[in-house]
């Protein structure tokens, strides 16, 4: 099994975020594993462009020309910026619920909201 | 809440190396590992240590958020500046304008693996300049407003 | 009740990613003509040493430019979320 550890660390991860998501009633515990979700999605990104004993695609003293794929990484970099745009977005609204309701707790905010 | 005297020290003697760091990964961009967002999400770092070791109320007296908001548009404003000066010159839209050109940042480069030379790259040094600008002033923002939404908790 | 349902979906999600995947083998990209295209062509055309610049800000450009943008449109949305509040300046 050990052939395939990026992988496993994907699903692992992927396993991580989405229970997280689904059993977590926090907000903040929530965006957490939105972030490990993300994670997981960049990783596996990476993981696919990988070229066996290449190196990073920067020609600046190279030891050698065999590269892994740059266009991955330059995605996974527009990946990572948006996450953090969005994760200071997400945490302003858990401030603001928590400001207008008193709490985080979604089950909470939903039965407050009737 | 301002932190003790150490840590304020600390804080001032660190900041100009982080700030120095931050924009050599900015301009080496092109050449090394990093770019624009890298290096301004340092810079922003360097901020973040200035806003943790003194007080938020402190920071707010010092600089206005105006003009983190100004410099932030500026490097939008800059980026894309820089893609639409081609037009006017007539080449596409974000077309390489500068590049093998002769003039700034306009040397070639020998193809393989070579020493890096900085005057190079056509406006992609421009475009680091303008992204790590506005990465940096963003971040510091949302951290200075973030902070003033708990000001009132304590903070 | 609810919570058993959703351990029972996390697992059925779980074991098919672990089906589909398990013989997918990293190391060798199977369509990598745009990228060998990128790493060769990259010095001579853009004049960089970085291959990874280059497809972020030239090749992409139009991605790091909406990628700009959205960065700006959420710093402006928090901004003017406690700015509604009456607590920014």
């Amino acid at each position: 099994m050990f052939w395939n550890l990026p992988y496993i660390s994907v699903v692992l991860l992927t396993l991580i975020g989405i229970s997280i998501i689904i059993l977590k009633k926090n907000l903040i515990k929530i965006f957490m594993g939105v972030n490990i979700l993300t994670s997981a999605v960049n990783l596996f990104i990476i993981a696919v462009g990988y070229r066996d004993g290449g190196i990073a695609p920067i020609y600046t003293n190279a030891p050698s020309t065999n590269m892994v794929l740059p266009t991955p990484q330059a995605l996974c970099l527009t990946s990572i910026v948006i996450g953090v745009a969005t994760t200071a977005l997400l945490l302003t609204f858990a401030m603001l619920l928590y400001r207008t309701y008193g709490t985080t707790d979604v089950d909470k905010i939903r039965e407050l909201r009737e | 809440m301002r932190m003790s005297k150490i840590v304020r020290t600390g804080s001032d003697l660190m900041y100009p190396f982080i700030f120095i760091f931050g924009w050599y990964v900015i301009m080496h961009g092109h050449l090394t590992p990093g770019g624009g967002f890298q290096g301004g999400a340092v810079v922003a770092t360097g901020a973040a240590l200035v806003i943790v070791a003194y007080s938020y109320q402190e920071v707010n007296a010092m600089i206005k958020k105006a003009i983190l908001m100004f410099q932030e548009s500026g490097g939008l404003v800059l980026f894309i500046g820089a893609g639409l000066a081609g037009m006017i010159l007539g080449f596409p839209f974000f077309y390489n304008w500068l590049a093998n050109s002769g003039s700034l940042f306009g040397m070639s480069v020998i193809p393989g693996p070579n020493p890096g030379e900085l005057n190079t790259a056509g406006f992609l040094p421009l475009m680091n300049i303008a992204v790590g600008t506005e990465v940096w002033g963003g971040l510091t923002i949302v951290i200075l407003y973030m902070l003033s939404g708990v000001e009132k908790e304590g903070i | 009740m609810k919570k058993y349902l959703a351990v029972i979906v996390i697992l059925i999600i779980t074991s098919f990613m672990f089906i589909i995947g398990i013989d997918f083998v990293f190391g060798a990209p199977a369509n990598s003509d745009m990228d060998d295209y990128f790493i060769e062509h990259g010095q001579e055309q853009i004049a960089t040493n970085n291959i990874v610049t280059t497809v972020v800000f030239d090749y992409r450009g139009f991605d790091t430019l909406g990628e700009s943008t959205v960065l700006f449109t959420a710093v402006i949305g928090v901004a003017m979320m406690f700015r509604k509040l009456g607590e920014g300046d």
